[in-house]
This record gives structure tokens, sequence and C-alpha cells, in this order.
């Protein structure tokens, strides 16, 4: 396919020089940011590369107010990982944080100008009571009462439903493992815990490794469904694979050897092949084969029509007639993935007889 | 193709579609005065991509409802097609109040005279739009019904001049006090009851680039039967309630407070109480101009 990509992503490329934007082009630039909620992320990559003198004042006045905005949720998000710090240290095992909150507590560059939505934390499984039972016990409460979607959860998924503070609002996702426990990829958890880096600031909280970072980062976008935040975390996969990747120019591709320890090696093929077709990684340079975990020349074709639709920013300017499609499919395929098919219909016909329901009582 | 009008309002640049006829309408009546030269010019850079819409046939037909879109983005839930007026108006603050924080945005009126600014941050009902409406008959520039815009870097207010909504009764005491004024399309049953837009005097839109400092905070409250009453209100207090009203005080974080401070250490804050509108322009007739 060889079409040309959004603006937005030409200039995380480089591909596209800022000093050459006319108005109308940063007019594009940043609607498709604001979309892909990538716009204080923006104004990191054009500070880094001391860009900003040539952004248009007009067009400034946006990306400042995006950064005001990623700078507050940032303090609120360090805010709450103190007070998840307070839980953890009545807890007498390893608390992990990890997606948003890992990059922003290690210092990593993905984290600059990043949004962040809810806090993920993960624990060993046979301590997930006792890990719910204290975060209830300082104010994260389990949102969910319906019956159904708590056996759903705790049987079948791979993190209890979310527990939102009664003050404060915010929602933790509590893990035990990164995958559904019926995927058949589903990674052995306790090599997450043996690599897990620990932090001076806090005593009990942990983070992945920096390659499990971008591993957990390729498996939560290439096997989770939800793509509204695809863009954004094709990004962050970006991010984090030229900084901890980016200096290591050795023979043994970290990556790769710790995709097949996990058995994920499918999901870090997409994350290499994407982030280098749309953002121009340099993972060729990074060494490793491209082959493990390449699935054969069908699929990949077909992935390739629905990612790299799917992956663009969530704006009209990015989407052509199959771009809803590929995202709808992504879905069942994401579904398709994480349960096997004797679980999944009765779970979907259930999903979709509540949704009708619903929609008539109203 | 309909590639929309772009409306230049205060410091933003706004490109408002629609295909509903009478939002159309509406907009030409109550916007007719401002500068429209970037319809012309497709090629600068817009600030809001704004439009209201049924979202699809469903809503369309059976419902007979629309729906506000910032470039795509839905913020509300769709509303009956006669509140599509309304909404644009409630659309274009969203967009600022919850995009920009280049300025310290306040839920406030906002009027000038002899170059300085009184703000009026007050609740719904608590007749700041009557008040408002009427002061910028009688002499008073409006820089803004609803959103008080004060710079972080120098503390002045950016004018955002926009109709000034008026609800319920409030319609019919302008309509008779000041004939001359033209209203809009009326929204009835809206959440807030009716709701129509006036449109706001040409000298303001004239000068909606002329920034200034803010003089007086002055918290209104019509009271029916009330004798009216200026009283001088405690500076701290005032700077805790004009934080509440605020969209992105705890955005900004320090910044915030930091101008928020600056405003009120200059600025004579005051409690009014008011039942006659006459009384009221007086009283604000009457306020002491800073050294």
């Amino acid at each position: 396919m060889k079409k040309e990509f959004p603006l937005l992503l030409q200039l995380f490329s480089q591909k596209k020089p800022v000093e050459q934007l006319t108005e109308s082009e940063w007019d594009l630039v940043i609607r498709q940011a604001r979309a892909g909620m990538l716009l204080a992320r923006l104004y990191h990559v054009l500070n880094t590369k001391k860009h900003l003198s040539v952004v248009p004042k007009l067009v400034m006045r946006h990306l400042e107010s995006a950064k005001v905005h990623a700078e507050k949720q940032q303090n609120d998000l360090l805010w709450e990982v103190r007070h998840i710090a307070k839980v953890a240290d009545k807890l007498d095992f390893p608390v992990l944080l990890l997606k948003g909150a890992a990059y922003a507590i290690g210092g990593y560059i993905a984290s600059e100008g990043r949004i962040f939505s809810d806090i993920d934390l993960l624990v060993p499984k046979k301590n997930i009571a006792d890990a719910e039972k204290q975060l209830m016990l300082n104010g994260w409460l389990s949102s969910n009462k319906d019956a159904y979607d708590q056996r759903y959860y705790r049987q079948w998924m791979h993190e209890i439903p979310p527990l939102v503070h009664m003050f404060r609002g915010s929602v933790i996702d509590l893990h035990h493992n990164i995958l559904p426990i019926t995927t058949s990829a589903c990674p052995n958890a306790d090599l997450f815990f043996e690599s897990a880096q620990s932090m001076d600031k806090y005593k009990n909280i942990k983070i992945l490794s920096s390659v499990d970072l971008i591993i957990h980062s390729a498996v939560h976008l290439f096997y989770d469904g939800e793509l509204d935040h695809g863009c954004r975390d094709l990004v962050d996969l970006d991010a984090l694979m030229r900084e901890v990747l980016g200096q290591k120019q050795t023979n043994v591709n970290p990556l790769s050897t710790r995709a097949e320890e996990l058995g994920l090696q499918r999901a870090v093929f997409y994350a290499i092949r994407y982030t280098s077709k749309v953002l121009n990684t340099p993972v060729m340079f990074i060494g490793g084969t491209m082959n493990t975990g390449r699935p054969n020349k069908f699929i990949l074709c077909l992935m390739d029509f629905l990612f790299l639709r799917a992956l663009m920013p969530d704006h009209a300017s990015c989407n052509d007639l199959w771009t809803s499609w590929a995202r709808w499919l992504l879905y069942i395929r994401s579904h398709w993935l994480r349960m096997p098919m004797h679980l999944l219909i009765p779970h979907l016909l259930r999903k979709s007889w509540i949704r009708f329901t619903g929609k008539t009582a109203h | 193709m309909n590639q929309g009008l772009i409306l230049k309002v205060g410091l933003f640049s706004f490109n408002i579609q629609s295909s509903i006829r009478s939002l159309s309408h509406n907009v030409a009546t109550l916007y007719q005065d401002y500068p429209d030269e970037l319809s012309e010019d497709r090629t600068r850079f817009i600030d809001f991509h704004i439009c209201v819409e049924p979202p699809n046939l469903w809503h369309k037909y059976y419902k007979g409802q629309v729906q506000f879109f910032s470039d795509g983005f839905a913020p509300f839930t769709p509303l009956p097609y006669q509140h599509a007026p309304a909404m644009i108006e409630w659309g274009m603050n969203w967009c600022v109040a919850q995009q920009m924080n280049t300025h310290l945005i306040i839920h406030a009126a906002v009027i000038e005279k002899n170059g300085f600014a009184a703000i009026m941050p007050a609740p719904p009902g608590s007749g700041k739009s009557t008040l408002t409406a009427s002061l910028v008959q009688e002499g008073w520039r409006l820089l803004s019904d609803e959103l008080t815009l004060i710079r972080i870097d120098n503390y002045h207010v950016s004018p955002f001049p926009r109709p000034i909504s008026l609800k319920n009764k409030s319609i019919s005491v302008i309509k008779q006090r000041y004939p001359g004024v033209v209203f809009g399309i009326e929204s009835t049953d809206t959440s807030k009851g009716t709701v129509v837009h006036i449109r706001p005097p040409k000298l303001s839109i004239e000068l909606q680039g002329v920034e200034c400092l803010i003089a007086w905070v002055i918290f209104p409250k019509y009271e029916e039967g009330a004798e009216t009453e200026l009283t001088a209100k405690s500076k701290a207090q005032s700077l805790m309630d004009v934080a509440d009203n605020s969209f992105n005080y705890s955005r900004l974080g320090a910044l915030g407070f930091d101008v928020l401070k600056n405003v009120i250490e200059y600025a004579d804050c005051y409690q009014f109480r008011y039942s006659q509108l006459d009384e009221a322009i007086d009283a604000f007739a009457a306020l002491e101009l800073p050294e």
C-alpha cells in the first residue's frame, strides 16, 4: 500500500520538515493531533528538536494549552502514585505499575506530553484479593455492581473490574497478567516480577523492565480491540523503542530474545513492523530478525490493510472508506484472540442482549 | 460543497458549518457585525472547526435531534432541533473553556468603561446576563457575557464578545427596556428554560482586540424586592469564589493561583444585591476608577 501517512505522523517521523508547513497545513496537523490525543506530545517532540521557534503564534497557543493540560495530568498521576505507594507499603508482595504510570515514574521520554487515563497495576495472581482489600480500605471501590461482569472479569480476564476512588475519582485497573488467561498467548506473569525495576523513590512499587514495557505496550496495542488511543499507543511504542533500544547496538536483540521467552513474538513483530512503517522507528538497525513472529503472507497482507488504517489518528482527514470497518474487524479479532469459542459466543450474545434491552428500555 | 462560515470572535477564529436553516439564520442575525474575511481565504489557520448536525439518520428523522461537533468530537448529548441555535453558542464556549490554557478562564460576564474592566462571576440565576445586557446598552463595552479570559502573562482581559444569552423572564424585561436590541431565535424547553441570544453592540465587536485591566470584581445577586446594595467583599473570599467559578484554575496549577492573586490584589471586590435595573445601572456608573 503506497499512500501518504497523515501530516501529523509525517512530522513525528521527520519525513516532513516542520519549517515547510504552511498555515493551512498547521491547521490540519493541530486537528489530527487533537483527535489523536497527541497535541501535548507534539509540543514535546518539537521542543526536544528545538523546532518551537518556527511554530506560528496562533498555532503555538494550542500547543501550549495542551502542554498545560498534560502537565496537570502528570501531576495528578504522581499524586495518585504516592497514595498507591502507601497502600503498597502495607503489602508483602510487589506492586508493579504498568503503561503510562510506569513511563512517568520511570522518567521515560514516552511520558512527556502524554495524556493519562486509568492507572494500571500488576500484582501476583494469588495476591489479588489482598491487593484489592488494601486498595478498598484506602478508598478505591469496585465500580461495577453487575454480578455477571464481576464473574466474567474474575474468572476469565487478566484484571478485576475497575476500582474507582470514592473521593478523588481516580481509576485503578488491577491486573495479574497482561493478557486474559483464556488467551493462548497468555505469558507466565512470574517472569515480569523477576525482572521488574525497583524505583529509588518508592519502597514497594516497581515497574516492568524497559524491554517488558515495550512488549506490554505492543501486546496492549495489537491484542486489545479498543483502538481509540491506537495512534497514541503507536507513538508510545516508537518513543520507548528509540529510547530503550536506540543506544544498544549489539548483535543480540533484547526485544526478540525477551519476546521468545514470553512467547509474545507476534505482538512484537507487529510493533516493529508498524512503528517502522508509520513512524520510521529505526528498528531494523537495532538488529534481530524481522521474522520471528511473522504471520503468513495472507494474514500479513490483511493485517497491514487493517492496522495501517486503524492506527491513524481518529480524525476525518485520516479516514478512508475502510477505516471504520478496519477498527470494527480488529475489535472482533481481539475478542477472537482473547477467548475460545465456547466462551466467546455466549458472552457476546449476552452483551448484545443487554445492549438491545438497555436501548429499548430508554 | 459548503465550506462553512469563518468568523473572528475575539482572539479566536471559528469555522462554523451547519445544514440547519434556523441555525444559519440565527448566526447570520447575531454575528452580522463580526469580521468574516477569513471565509474568503481558505489558507489560514483556524482555531476551531465546529458544526451542528443530526449525528445520524435515526436522530434526524426519528428523534428529531441534533448534536454539536467540535471537529468530529461530540462533547454533549444530542438535543432537539429547536435547541440548535443555543447549542452552537454553548459549543463555542466549550471549545475555548475546555481547550485553551493561555488564559485563566472564569465563568463570568465582563464589561469595560474608561479603560477598566468589571468582571461579574456568578452562578446561573443570579441575574448576571440581564444586568450585562442592560449595562452594555448604558455605555459599558461588552467583553464577554459568559467567559472572562485573563491573560496569564499580563493579567489583562482578552475580549471574547459574543451574543448575550437571556433566559425566561429576562427576555421580556430587555425587550421592553431596549426596543432597539436585536433578538435571535428562541430555543424553548431547554434545560435552562427558554433561551434566546441578543446581538452584541457593534462597538464591542469593533474593539474586540482591545484588552484591559480588571478594576472591579463584582458578585451580583438579583433578589426580588431587595434594596440596591454594593458592599465590599474580603479579598480572600473573593479569590476563593472566583476560583470556584473558573474552568481551568486547577489545570493551570500554581500559575492559576498567581494570576488570580494579582487580579484580586489590584481590583476592588464587591457583593452586589439588586432588584431594580435602573438603580443597578447607577451603582455601576458610580464605581470609583483606580488611581
